[in-house]
């Protein structure tokens, strides 16, 4: 995998594609799987939308390798709209990437807060503590935030602890729920549905709306879980709050 | 200041306004008014910016008493309503007195009424909206939908009072002049929700078979009833779907069109989930959102296809006639 730097870096420009997801969205897809590479090119290009911000654009949406503009379709037409952007994508390999903040994250891994640890372990005739040093041992990257407010897409899980989805997800899933799904893992912000494997739950509040909204989490972040005790938790619990 | 008392909220009332756009990086869906065409004409009736903050009302009205007089309008679905012992009529301003009741019923024609009040629902703004987004508890009245004997506050929110008609006097119309504004002909034919919904291609049209566009085009869906804000979700005939494995997550549209597991479509609404690992087979043109806020369960629809040019002419016209104060009110 490249390892790109900071400042000028080299990137090769042919890979983008552009597809209209809508009336007033366009899709930029910068590779067409998961890859560090792409998820580079996705965080340069919300810096430089920032720095550059295009009129009557009004939202971004990105993800592993892909990003959705949303724009004013009475100002732009999908051509348009493309080239503009297709010129600040040639200039991607100027925007440095912001250094990554490294967020530690407080996990209770006890049965109270993890209903699928024994199925888990049992399957692999694992203890749970074996699947807590092997959650907590790596530090995962942020590639984006989705599905909810402050839901944080963090990989690559180990591929021992890959688990399938729920066949059926739950109704509602605790909020600040620890979760794995295939190589991924993360936080339940909100009580939500979720098909996701619990194995854990922190006691931060993950998202708040006041102040403008803030997330613990952002794209481009590195995530390092922590465990905690029952203990721990409720006195957490209470600060977070 | 004035306020609203809930008398009954109805089956599930929230504070909305245009939405909350530019969060996306952070997961937050825009929210605001279902169907936001109602919403605007209901704040233009009543001399409001046209994103004031209004009520949302789902399938049942609730019940309201004002403790000083004001300008209000109904728009949306037609719950039937009273002042006190008085009908009130859809689309048109009317005046409140203080400690004047209004109630309203089940719907009788289509799923999502709103109650817009001159200055508009004060509440405290959450990254630029007074919406509410039920599922994260954020914006409008403390974050959730309303209950018996929540007090609302009227006026004071930003915009609420910025003048209709950019008239010519530069401010916002005497009160007088206001009352029984009423929609015309050409705005009630704007309104008319839509059951044939115009889309366009969506970006995963090339992983569904062959006989899949004949179906989901040709034959009609109907809404169940586990449709909310977040989306909708049809049942009907099944959308084939090609064996091409996982999709990798990607931002969603409001209006798109995804098809899970089951081939069964799910339209993504104003809660929506901001990114999603299911193929789009098409989306909602912006011009027919609002039809998405009027349907109920059981409701039927069928889908019709539009180019681009066509989905954003028809927009252009939709803003064109919003734009005339002389089109849209007799």
């Amino acid at each position: 995998m490249p390892v790109l730097l900071n400042g000028m870096t080299k990137i090769s420009q042919s890979g983008e594609r552009f597809v209209p997801a809508s009336d007033q969205t366009l899709l930029i897809y910068f590779g067409e799987s998961i890859s560090q590479e792409a998820h580079e090119l996705v965080v340069r290009f919300l810096r430089l939308l920032e720095r550059e911000p295009l009129r009557n654009v009004r939202n971004v949406h990105p993800a592993y390798c892909s990003v959705l503009v949303k724009f004013d379709a009475l100002r732009w037409t999908h051509a348009e709209l493309e080239a503009a952007l297709r010129e600040r994508i040639s200039r991607l390999g100027s925007v440095p990437l912001p250094a990554a903040r490294v967020v530690e994250i407080p996990a209770c891994y006890e049965k109270a807060y993890a209903p699928d640890m024994a199925e888990i372990c049992a399957r692999r005739g694992w203890s749970a503590e074996r699947v807590i040093a092997l959650h907590t041992a790596t530090s995962y990257q942020v590639y984006f935030l989705g599905f909810v407010p402050g839901f944080a897409y963090l990989g690559e899980l180990p591929e021992e602890l890959a688990e399938a989805r729920l066949a059926t997800p739950r109704r509602a899933v605790p909020a600040g729920s620890v979760a794995i799904a295939g190589r991924q893992t993360a936080v339940y912000p909100f009580a939500t549905p979720g098909g996701w494997r619990l194995i854990g739950r922190t006691p931060m509040r993950m998202f708040r709306a006041e102040d403008g909204g803030s997330s613990v989490l952002a794209i481009g972040d590195r995530v390092q879980f922590r465990a905690i005790s029952a203990e721990e938790f409720l006195e957490l619990e209470k600060t977070c709050r | 200041m004035p306020v609203i008392r809930v008398m009954e909220p109805g089956m599930f009332t929230t504070v909305q306004d245009l939405g909350r756009e530019g969060y996306g990086e952070m997961g937050v869906s825009p929210s605001g008014a279902a169907d936001a065409l109602s919403l605007r004409i209901g704040n233009r009736l009543v001399g409001n910016g046209e994103g004031a903050a209004g009520l949302e009302m789902t399938l049942v009205g609730g019940t309201f008493e004002f403790s000083e007089p004001g300008t209000l309008a109904l728009t949306g679905a037609d719950f039937g309503a009273w002042l006190d012992d008085v009908p009130v009529e859809m689309w048109r301003s009317c005046e409140v007195r203080a400690g004047q009741t209004l109630r309203m019923e089940g719907t009788r024609d289509g799923a999502r009424g709103y109650l817009c009040v001159r200055g508009g629902i004060a509440v405290a703004e959450v990254m630029g909206s007074a919406s509410t987004h039920v599922l994260s508890g954020m914006g409008g009245f403390a974050g959730r939908v309303l209950r018996r004997g929540d007090v609302l506050q009227i006026g004071g929110q930003a915009g609420a009072e910025q003048p209709f008609a950019r008239s010519a006097l530069g401010k916002a119309p005497p009160q007088q002049r206001l009352a029984g504004r009423i929609l015309s002909t050409a705005g009630r034919k704007l309104v008319r929700a839509r059951k044939k919904l115009r889309v366009t291609v969506g970006p995963q049209s090339d992983w569904f078979g062959p006989a899949a566009p004949r179906r989901f085009y040709g034959d009609a869906y109907r809404v169940t009833e586990e449709s909310n804000r977040m989306g909708l979700r049809l049942a009907g005939p099944v959308v084939e779907k090609l064996p091409r494995g996982e999709m990798i997550s990607e931002g969603v549209a409001s209006g798109a069109i995804q098809v899970p597991e089951s081939g069964m479509p799910i339209i993504l609404f104003v809660e929506q989930q901001t990114t999603g690992g299911y193929p789009k087979i098409a989306n909602v043109i912006s011009a027919d959102f609002h039809s998405l806020g009027q349907l109920r369960p059981r409701d039927e629809i069928s889908f019709e296809l539009v180019d681009w040019e066509m989905a954003r002419a028809l927009l252009r016209e939709q803003e064109a006639l919003l734009g005339s104060d002389e089109r849209l009110f007799d």
